[in-house]
């Protein structure tokens, strides 16, 4: 298996401690930022910190920082196609 | 000839796993985005109704969960590190944190959901149907189908992670046969993934 030397990249501990850390810091501004009267931003406010933990799980729990670029990829064009299904989906409810 | 019958076969293929392991994944992110756009898309035609409604339920048990699921997370990706250090007792130790967390998890639910049969909420009960308008019995829909979808999801990363411990103790995932875990893993933070949306979008936005 010639690719072994590049799979077993060990993550330390303690930078999954960190990003627990930021973790958990995201979800109390997530809470903190609904508590305020932001009118209809409010929905854009939580779902940006959303994105932004999503990204965190993506890149050091799944590993994808690690991982080689087809994989990257691949889960970049999954989500693209996800926000453009989002988007086609919008757009045919607020123009026909 | 004769001793190359005789050969064990060995197929594992780490990477190969790890990217079937990927593939699962993203049939199961479309099947949450699926919901995901019909929630929204009923969100923005029911604004006030999906306020209202999002009102009755209980952020606080929202928040708790969500940390729990995050710790969670953090304990199973440490498993694979202790696993590729050759220490089997800690890897074996942070998933049994993780599945104890994951049933935490539920039980949560169980009360979550309890309190809200107690009010007379769930799909299609009298008090719904007869009482709330079209836009709150959708938010109530979209909330058990999902959460419950989700929860199940959980209820799958717990066996799934209950066996990688098997395999762990009887020595058929190791240091050098790791992916077992590293798939576990990915999955349990799929699950993760689909409540860090899910918990805004009904807990906290109302």
């Amino acid at each position: 298996m010639p690719e072994n030397n590049d799979k077993h990249h060990i993550v330390p501990y303690k930078v999954y401690l960190y990003v627990l850390g930021g973790l958990i810091a995201l979800t109390l501004l997530s809470i903190a930022i609904t508590q305020i009267e932001l009118g209809k931003f409010t929905v854009a406010g939580a779902l940006l910190f959303a994105v932004v933990k999503t990204y965190l799980v993506l890149t050091y729990f799944m590993h994808l920082k690690y991982d080689k670029l087809y994989i990257k990829l691949m889960v970049v064009f999954v989500f693209a196609v996800f926000i453009v299904t989002i988007i086609i989906t919008f757009l045919d409810y607020l123009y026909r | 000839m004769e001793h190359k019958i005789h050969t064990v076969q060995d197929h594992y293929d780490p990477e190969a796993s790890k990217v079937g392991m990927w593939l699962f994944i993203f049939t199961e992110l479309l099947l949450f985005g699926g919901l995901f756009i019909i929630y929204s898309i009923y969100r923005f035609m029911n604004p006030d109704a999906f306020h209202l409604a999002a009102g009755e339920l209980n952020s606080t048990v929202g928040a708790i969960n969500t940390i729990l699921l995050l710790v969670s997370s953090m304990t199973i990706a440490m498993s694979t590190t202790a696993l590729q250090k050759d220490r089997k007792g800690t890897a074996i130790i942070l998933n049994e944190i993780t599945v104890m967390i994951g049933i935490v998890f539920l039980i949560n639910k169980y009360f979550e959901w309890g309190v809200k049969f107690d009010h007379g909420i769930w799909p299609g009960s009298s008090h719904l149907v007869e009482t709330m308008s079209q836009g709150e019995i959708l938010f109530f829909g979209l909330y058990f189908i999902m959460t419950g979808l989700h929860a199940l999801h959980i209820i799958i990363g717990l066996i799934l992670i209950v066996v990688t411990i098997r395999r762990i103790q009887n020595g058929t995932v190791h240091k050098d046969r790791a992916v077992l875990l590293e798939n576990a893993g990915l999955y349990w933070h799929l699950v993760d993934v689909v409540w860090i949306f899910l918990f805004p979008l009904f807990y906290l936005i109302t």
